[in-house]
């Protein structure tokens, strides 16, 4: 028994800690470790694999503006995948429901529907957003990227970008 | 006038040795310890409603006569939508696409893949259409075709947007049951 307790103490203690862990990164915010290079200058590029993952982008996400779903034009934000809900993207937050936005590489005018988000990636060639599967429902939307907080030289704030002319708000 | 002065003084003097020997450290441990024991249900609260299962108030028109018009207490297990476990005729709840603030609870008809048929107006006439869900959507509707907003309307939604799935009504006493597939 006397060799048992230390060890129960100890999973005790890291029961809380992930309780605690898990509760903060569901609600108030948390981090991602970035790959791809969809998001190019914005973000650099991780290669896939160990040490490449060190060498990636770590941003931090908040979660309070899912409270209301109040977000700005110009936001980076993390989502759901609208056609495989396991992976999760960031990207730029273009238009917002209700404006009236012109497709990109034609003349078309799209009135993003209720309830509904434009998303692009900031390097356009190497990037699957909304230009190929449309406005995304912003239930899908899981935070706001806000800062770079890892590698050290690289801590900053991720800057709003507010889109170009093609965006009208209505 | 000295007595009642000297009488004043033990008093506050008294009053104040008894401040002294107050266990204000012991106070704010146990205050301490009392605050982490409350956010550690908290947060196990948390931790379950999201992973494990939650309740959720279900009320409208759109689930009769699944679920009542005035509104039931429905149990929402969380684990079959993460595994990708569900199956056509669950009932779900979900954001709904239109508005992110406001949870529906909806019939699944088809997964990615299926081919659901529908009526587009069951109100006026037969008249029906088949489309293919696209991949990593699913097709939902409420129960009453009459009044209900649904992917009839909005089409398929992103299976991201699923909280869960509803197996049991909780609340009201006579309506307690579970909830079946159903087609």
């Amino acid at each position: 028994m006397g060799t048992l307790n230390p060890l129960w103490f100890f999973m005790k203690k890291s029961m809380t800690v992930a309780l605690f862990g898990i509760t903060i990164s569901d609600r108030y915010a948390t981090v991602y470790s970035l790959t791809g290079t969809s998001m190019s200058p914005t973000f650099t590029t991780s290669s896939p694999g160990f040490p490449g993952y060190l060498k990636g982008d770590i941003v931090l996400v908040e979660k309070f503006c899912l409270e209301k779903y109040k977000f700005s034009r110009g936001d980076v934000i993390a989502f759901k995948s609208p056609s495989d809900h396991k992976r999760e993207f960031v990207k730029r937050l273009i238009a917002l429901p209700g404006d009236s936005m012109q497709i990109p590489d034609t003349s078309d005018i799209l009135k993003i529907p209720e309830g509904h988000c434009w998303v692009e990636g900031d390097n356009k060639e190497f990037s699957l957003d909304s230009r190929h599967f449309g406005p995304i429902p912003l239930g899908l939307v899981q935070g706001r990227v806000t800062h770079i907080i890892w590698p050290p030289q690289r801590i900053s704030k991720v800057e709003r970008k507010v889109a170009m002319e093609r965006v009208r708000s209505t | 006038m000295s007595t009642a002065g000297s009488r004043i003084a033990s008093f506050l003097g008294g009053a104040a040795a008894r401040f002294g020997k107050v266990p204000w450290r012991e106070i704010r441990e146990e205050a301490f310890d009392r605050a982490v024991l409350v956010l550690k249900a908290a947060c196990f609260v948390h931790v379950v409603n999201t992973y494990v299962v939650g309740i959720a108030f279900v009320r409208g028109p759109s689930m009769l006569p699944t679920i009542n018009l005035t509104g039931d207490v429905v149990a929402v297990e969380r684990v079959s939508p993460r595994w990708g476990s569900l199956a056509v005729g669950d009932v779900v709840i979900l954001l709904s696409p239109e508005n992110p603030r406001k949870t529906v609870a909806k019939r699944v008809l088809g997964l990615e893949g299926d081919a659901v048929t529908f009526l587009i107006d069951p109100a006026r006439g037969s008249a029906s259409q088949t489309v293919v869900v696209p991949g990593g959507h699913v097709w939902v509707q409420g129960d009453n075709i009459y009044s209900s907003r649904d992917s009839r309307q909005f089409g398929p939604v992103p299976y991201g947007l699923i909280q869960g799935r509803a197996f049991c009504k909780v609340w009201p006493p006579e309506a307690v049951g579970l909830i079946g597939q159903k087609l």
